[in-house]
């Protein structure tokens, strides 16, 4: 290592002293310039980008080429059946609401159907029931009528009669068509 | 340990450039056309990278993507973007090859960052070819689709016609030094960076100066990530405007 060392001292200070006083050696100051292994460089350059590009243009590049356009139509169509869906789930929003809508207009139709009906069952049976108690009514007030007409005549009687019996008591003579003439008067007065 | 010690004893040694050696793997001959060198294997490595995000990453062609495959259509929509923002819808069919130079070059430059790695994109030999291979496709693309029209592009028609000529021979040399700046760019900034990084290195050879040189290294990679990648983006939409150039030459 220490030769080696010794030898790389040289060449640096030939770098130091500048490329033209090295140049034509086998290591000169910039390997770069070194035309002796260009013709090297050159023959591996163009067999690297020979294989390169048939690499490239052959196999890599059409797949990548198609994996893109496989996505892009992918995307594509996902995008369409997004935009298919979102429409069907409107449309299906719309016959939802018209439906409900619908069901309210016939509940409430059916609402009030049963209202008239029903309206109309009870007129009738409240007619009815005020016949009835008005024909109840008519019948009551008679039969009052008719108590109290016999409560009158009944009155008549015992009035008579306890007056009869009361002249009697008193010592008189009870004449049946005077005292009936007498209470007559006070009844009436 | 012997490097260290002797550092220490009589001054500092840097061999910054030592990492860019080109040398065969095997054996210690000379570098001939068709040596396997450790170009050969850091470039094989990066032809290994990019197989593997890919192809081996894709291989599921998953349409919820794996880790791997997210990276690689990252990539992909990337530099695909790039090309037909900058370029123009036609600019697409060039795509794939300027896929090509811009996953070598990010994966060599990536690669590079890796301890002992050898950075094949900080040799100008090869930014140099990158270039050039750029600027005869563009030429020659602008030539094939609108004949000499496309010296137009030299022409500056909305300039007053005095200017003309004048700006024509700057436009001329401007567009001769495209390949130079390109590669030189692109070289030149990894070659710096590395550089830079093996001479902080060096100085961690004094014991009172060492924590400041790992945190200097520390931050110095941090920049090289960001370097790795910029250069790589910028070498790629220097491309695509190039070629925007040559298909759509009027200005």
């Amino acid at each position: 290592m220490a030769t080696e060392t010794h030898e790389a001292v040289g060449e640096g200070l030939a770098d130091a002293t500048g490329v033209a006083a090295h140049g034509a050696d086998a290591a000169p100051g910039m390997p770069q310039l070194d035309f002796s292994t260009f013709s090297n460089q050159i023959f591996w350059l163009l067999v690297t980008l020979v294989v390169i590009y048939f690499v490239l243009s052959r196999i890599a590049l059409p797949r990548i080429a198609a994996v893109l356009a496989e996505r892009q139509g992918a995307i594509t169509n996902d995008l369409t059946a997004a935009e298919d869906l979102k429409r069907q789930a409107v449309e299906a929003e719309e016959a939802y609401n018209k439906a409900l809508a619908d069901a309210r207009a016939e509940a409430q139709k059916i609402v009030a159907e049963a209202k008239g009906e029903i309206q109309a069952e009870l007129d009738v049976q409240i007619a009815k029931a005020d016949a009835e108690i008005a024909a109840k009514a008519a019948e009551s007030e008679k039969a009052i009528a008719e108590i109290r007409a016999t409560a009158m005549q009944n009155v008549e009687i015992v009035a008579k009669d306890t007056a009869a019996e009361i002249v009697r008591a008193l010592g008189g003579k009870a004449d049946t068509a005077t005292v009936e003439a007498a209470v007559n008067s006070r009844i009436k007065g | 340990m012997a490097t260290e010690a002797h550092g220490e004893e009589g001054g500092l040694v840097f061999h910054p450039m030592d990492q860019f050696i080109v040398k065969p793997l095997f054996g210690d001959g000379g570098v001939g056309m068709f040596t396997i060198t450790n170009v050969t294997l850091w470039m094989a490595l990066a032809v290994l990278a990019i197989v593997g995000l890919m192809v081996l990453a894709t291989s599921r062609r998953g349409v919820i993507p794996s880790r791997g495959q997210s990276i690689a259509e990252l990539a992909y929509g990337f530099v695909y973007k790039m090309v037909e923002d900058v370029a123009g819808k036609d600019g697409v069919k060039f795509f794939p090859y300027i896929m090509t130079l811009f996953m070598f070059i990010v994966t060599a430059n990536f690669l590079g960052l890796l301890p002992l790695a050898f950075t094949t994109t900080s040799h100008f030999a090869v930014t140099g070819v990158l270039a050039l291979l750029v600027f005869f496709t563009v030429t020659i693309v602008g030539f094939v689709k609108h004949g000499t029209k496309f010296l137009g592009l030299f022409w500056v028609s909305s300039a007053p016609l005095a200017l003309r000529p004048i700006l024509a021979i700057i436009e001329v040399i401007s567009y001769f030094v495209r390949p130079v700046s390109h590669s030189i760019r692109l070289g030149g900034n990894l070659m710096a960076g590395h550089a830079v990084v093996k001479v902080f290195a060096g100085f961690a050879a004094i014991a009172v100066v060492s924590p400041l040189s790992v945190v200097a290294i520390t931050a110095m990679y941090g920049l090289e990530l960001l370097v790795a990648f910029i250069q790589a983006y910028v070498f790629t939409i220097l491309t695509c405007v190039y070629l925007k150039d040559a298909l759509h030459p009027s200005h």
